[in-house]
């Protein structure tokens, strides 16, 4: 493979070369089972509850039994959910927003199939949701409120404070998908009274295959996995023991470069999306600009097909992400832009930029040099938009 | 990622026979950007021999949009109108080194828009307009029943998934699906009772229906249920219609919906007729 220049981070990240370091022993000499009665299975054990310490800790969580690994952040996502209905069989509400990510928004279209009545609150053109419309729908019925913390294609950030605030006050239970936030934008759980909280190591720098929920002292907790006596018998199956070890390296590293996720991180998205509107005409950013995660900028161009631009800026070593149709699996353009009523002209040429810490200037530079020519080129090809062509 | 051909890939990097002619003797539009995809093109038509000379096109759309539009440039540029009438999708589809099944429908818009084109040379509006009987199945692409149909005689389609791949109906809300499905359905019965097709499937007896699903449910759904602590009881069989109640764990367990369709109602019509549906019996009394 020739160099990429990767600026599809909320896809999936690089894992840290510290953070495959650390999982090494664990795939060679170490690969004791932490159940086991002997110390050379049993010693793991310690190294987990450790990395359980490191996941608790970029949480800002009172106390490491509120961390339960799992296998991802959509297994974290079903089991807070599906668990939660279990504890409480009597409700049959669910609340969650119409631009969650699909590992919530499926599984809620599943269950609003299975009986239980869902409520999908609306979002804005810039993809906020209105807490007024949260505090209108909640009710004695409503077993569980499933909002996420920050949305994966446009990056907005919603005001988790706030809804955990409506939740405590309305007595609902409350999870957030806090995939893309975590280790992006800081945060502290003792001050955020809410009851779930979903994390995937992959997103973060650390391998895939593993994630964690968070479960708050006092909640309700169903397992989802049922199984042996794992993870304090809340999550069954034997422990993903280096993928562990590698989440916990990943959260303390990502803490420690929360701040320049902060600042430089985004000042590198700042100088790629001001460039690119600067340069590329018929160009808007999607989505709440305040806001936002650091490290996102969905940019639509209009005129132009999002596959088509992400082939273009494939040639080039480019690897970014759209929510076009032809990029989103269906037939349809992603569910979250129209949700956000983002004129039609644009959406289906919506890419999204996504940067880590491990972005440099010289990245930001070359795709910069290069986007302008080739949106001019689909331009060229595209009936839309010039004299005498096709009205939209 | 879509595994696109090479030639393809080659007539996205560098299509063929982009932009407009001008003062076209034919012109043909179809697709729309909401729809995500769209196709503007234009003809130089020898009137003497009814010969194409030139064709240009125009495109919004993803790579194999594009590419299918430069193939059909390519393909159509020295043919009569007559010969070109002739072009199927699948022609285009071929020339290309074929096309993702996802995609087909790109070549569906590539062969609609010469037809349009050819239409408008006779004295047909550029943009193809529906004929009386024609109905709109699929409300989120506008197609049409016709589309259908031609779609599924042509490309011997058998179910929902492959007409949604090469004419895009169903693919948005997909509340037309059912639609879809009884088009397919009259389509295969109709050519079923054509004397060259084979024997229809022997319909089964009410008697050997019951002991079929008796026999199915005995012995590939209460096994898996079973093991995980659930299990199924028959509650009665109306034609086509199976009726079953579930226990154990399955009692109250949010995936039942799921199981009775993917295990149930799968096996059931797999192994007794492929038009049983399964319905779930909550509060059943003796």
């Amino acid at each position: 493979m020739e160099k990429v220049v990767y600026v599809d981070n909320n896809a999936t990240t690089a894992v840290a070369p510290e953070v495959f370091e650390a999982m090494k022993p664990f795939l060679t000499e170490r690969y004791g089972n932490p159940s086991s009665m002997h110390v050379f299975g049993g010693s793991i054990y310690k190294e987990i509850e450790k990395a359980r310490e490191s996941v608790a800790d970029i949480l800002g969580a009172n106390e490491t039994s509120e961390i339960i690994f799992t296998s991802c952040g959509t297994e974290s996502d079903n089991t807070a959910i599906i668990g939660t209905l279990r504890s409480y069989p009597d409700k049959k509400h669910i609340i969650t927003t119409k631009v969650e990510h699909p590992a919530v928004f499926n599984l809620c279209k599943y269950l609003e199939a299975t009986g239980y009545r869902v409520t999908y609150l609306n979002v804005d053109g810039e993809g906020m949701i209105d807490l007024n419309e949260l505090q209108g729908v909640i009710d004695n019925d409503t077993a569980i409120i499933s909002i996420m913390y920050a949305n994966n294609e446009t990056g907005v950030i919603f005001p988790i404070e706030e809804i955990a605030e409506i939740a405590r006050l309305r007595g609902a239970v409350l999870h957030t998908d806090a995939v893309q936030a975590v280790g992006k934008i800081p945060f502290r759980l003792t001050q955020l009274p809410l009851d779930f909280l979903s994390l995937s190591g992959h997103k973060l720098h650390g391998p895939k295959g593993v994630g964690a929920i968070y479960v708050r002292k006092g909640t309700k907790f169903t397992p989802f996995l049922i199984g042996g006596h794992q993870e304090n018998s809340r999550r069954g199956g034997t422990e993903n023991v280096a993928s562990i070890i590698g989440l916990g390296l990943a959260c303390q590293l990502a803490k420690k470069a929360m701040e320049k996720e902060m600042t430089a991180v985004r000042k590198l998205r700042d100088k790629l999306e001001n460039a690119i509107l600067e340069k590329i005409p018929h160009t808007r950013v999607n989505g709440n600009k305040e806001k936002r995660l650091p490290n996102t900028s969905n940019i639509g161009f209009e005129f132009v097909e999002g596959e088509s631009i992400l082939l273009k800026l494939d040639e080039k070593g480019i690897a970014a992400s759209s929510g076009s149709a032809c990029t989103s699996g269906s037939l349809t353009p992603s569910h979250v832009l129209r949700a956000m009523g983002i004129p039609f002209t644009f959406v289906q040429g919506s890419i999204r930029f996504s940067l880590s810490r491990y972005n440099s200037e010289k990245d930001i530079d070359y795709i910069v040099k290069c986007m302008p020519a080739m949106i001019e080129k689909l331009r060229e090809i595209s009936p839309y938009g010039k004299k005498g062509g096709l009205s939209v | 990622m879509w595994d696109y051909s090479e030639k393809v890939k080659e007539l996205f990097k560098n299509p063929r026979n982009v932009g407009e002619i001008e003062n076209p003797d034919a012109i043909g539009e179809v697709g729309s950007i909401i729809c995500g995809d769209a196709l503007r093109l234009t003809l130089r038509i020898d009137k003497k021999t009814d010969t194409i000379i030139d064709a240009k096109f125009q495109t919004f759309g993803c790579a194999s949009a594009i590419a299918s539009s430069s193939a059909l440039t390519e393909m159509i540029k020295g043919l009569t109108i007559e010969q070109a009438s002739k072009v199927t999708n699948k022609d285009i589809a071929d020339y290309l080194g074929g096309l993702p099944e996802e995609k087909m429908h790109c070549s569906v818009m590539g062969m609609e828009a010469l037809e349009a084109a050819i239409a408008n040379y006779r004295g047909a509006p550029f943009k193809r307009e529906m004929v009386g009987e024609e109905q709109i199945v699929c409300k989120c692409f506008s197609v049409t029943d016709k589309k259908i149909i031609r779609a599924i005689k042509e490309n011997n389609l058998k179910t929902v998934e492959e007409v949604t791949n090469y004419t895009k109906a169903g693919g948005g809300c997909g509340k037309c699906k059912p639609e879809i499905e009884k088009l397919l359905k009259e389509f295969w019965e109709k050519e079923a009772t054509k004397p060259t097709e084979k024997i229809l499937k022997k319909k089964l007896t009410n008697l050997e229906r019951i002991s079929l699903v008796k026999e199915t449910i005995e012995r590939e759904i209460r096994p898996k249920l079973k093991a995980d602590g659930g299990d199924l009881e028959l509650v009665d069989i109306d034609r086509n219609k199976v009726y079953v109640k579930f226990l154990g764990t399955c009692l109250g367990c949010p995936r039942t919906g799921f199981t009775l369709k993917a295990l149930v109602e799968s096996k059931l019509r797999e192994f007794v007729e492929e038009d049983i549906v399964v319905e779930e019996v909550k509060e059943w009394k003796k």
